[in-house]
């Protein structure tokens, strides 16, 4: 870009074309401007002395910029780590939204017919859970019902996953179906997600196949199993 | 290959690409830096404003309209950023919107050239100008910005610019025959 020569009168005194020296020096005039400046200093000597004291400011002003060295890599470390923060954030508003989009669509693509046999086996799982937690609570057991809840939370095998950005909701619930995973924490501010692969600790050489193959997939950025 | 234009990576991190924000911050953040630390003469207040800047990139890639070129477009809110900080240390008494300049007495050249080299008193004096002064002639002979661009930054008429140039080009050649240079002007 250079300068607008819509604000300066047609015939341009030897006052503006000083004016224009610093821009003239620098390269960035439009041509006219330039071609102006240029016939001026052929012109006036006090003028083409002017435009030597220009170029040596403009020489000292670069020399003295270049001292100032550059920023320190920390800047953009903090940088991308607040940059990770936000997009931690806002998959995480998204991903409701996804999701329940995902649904509905699931929902929508499923005939009448097939709606009713699926909400007959819905009520028959809830039944089926009532009776099985009725049957919990009431029996007699040998320890208190927080130990097991306790017990529930320190055991089974868990991995740290980041999912790609592109990952829809619908891949990501296939995914945990995949792997028989459950999600149990996150997002942390790197976009870290805390999942349950097994109840009981899996081996390390099995837990690292696993693992393994969950990197391999294209909706897993990052895997890590948690020790 | 070509590198991606400026204007392609700040759509392209408006759709949350990453790696183009690694880019852009590669390819502008010394300059700005440099911008910065002019204004505000503290190493680590650079570094914190810079941060500020691009993560407002990041943040607001999206309003970015290409009126102005994407380096205009970070200077003028670097600029704004570093304005902002030294507001708040209610150190900077200037009135942003005066053309006036006054010398900062710490940067008395006289007191601060110290060797007989013709560049370094000069530089010495680019130094001791006041901190609007600094701005234009910086924006003008180091990161190249025309006369347009440079309104668009600082936010004053075109006209404004030409005049603000010129006092402080003045007010520079003063500086120089206080530090015993007589360049002949002005």
């Amino acid at each position: 870009m250079t300068t607008a020569p819509q604000d300066m009168p047609q015939d341009i005194g030897p006052t503006e074309i000083e004016a224009l020296l610093p821009w003239y020096a620098a390269g960035t005039l439009r041509r006219r401007d330039r071609q102006r400046v240029a016939a001026a200093l052929r012109d006036d000597p006090a003028l083409a002395h002017h435009a030597d004291l220009v170029r040596e400011e403009l020489a000292e002003t670069i020399h003295l910029n270049e001292t100032l060295g550059a920023p320190s890599p920390r800047v953009a470390t903090r940088l991308m780590a607040a940059i990770d923060t936000e997009m931690g954030a806002a998959r995480q508003a998204a991903a409701p939204g996804a999701f329940a989009r995902w649904l509905t669509g699931v929902f929508a693509s499923l005939s009448p017919r097939t709606l009713a046999v699926a909400a007959s086996f819905a009520t028959l799982a809830i039944a089926l859970q009532s009776f099985m937690l009725v049957d919990v609570f009431t029996k007699p057991t040998g320890s208190a019902p927080g130990d097991a809840t306790s017990a529930g939370r320190l055991h089974g095998t868990y991995a740290s996953v980041r999912f790609a950005r592109q990952a829809s909701a619908a891949e990501i619930t296939n995914f945990l179906h995949t792997y028989q995973a459950t999600l149990v924490d996150g997002p942390t501010p790197g976009g870290l997600y805390r999942v349950k692969l097994a109840m009981s600790s899996l081996a390390r050489e099995e837990l690292g196949r696993v693992v393994q193959r969950m990197r391999q997939d294209r909706v897993v950025e990052f895997a890590e199993a948690d020790e | 290959m070509q590198a991606p234009a400026d204007e392609t990576l700040i759509g392209q991190i408006a759709r949350g690409d990453r790696l183009a924000m690694q880019v852009l911050f590669a390819r502008h953040h010394v300059r700005i830096y440099r911008f910065v630390l002019r204004v505000v003469r503290d190493e680590m207040a650079a570094e914190d404003v810079i941060g500020d800047v691009f993560l407002d990139v990041w943040r607001q890639a999206s309003r970015f309209e290409g009126r102005s070129a994407v380096s205009t477009w970070l200077m003028a809110i670097a600029r704004f950023k570093a304005l902002s900080l030294l507001r708040k240390r209610r150190d900077d008494t200037l009135d942003v919107e005066t053309a006036e300049s006054i010398e900062e007495p710490s940067d008395d050249p006289e007191l601060a050239v110290e060797k007989q080299d013709k560049g370094k008193k000069l530089r010495a004096c680019l130094a001791g100008l006041s901190r609007e002064h600094r701005e234009i002639i910086d924006l003008v002979y180091y990161h190249e910005k025309s006369v347009e661009e440079v309104a668009l930054i600082v936010g004053i008429p075109e006209n404004t610019v030409k005049t603000r140039m010129f006092y402080a080009r003045k007010k520079l050649g003063e500086l120089c025959r206080m530090a015993g240079i007589d360049r002949g002007w002005p």
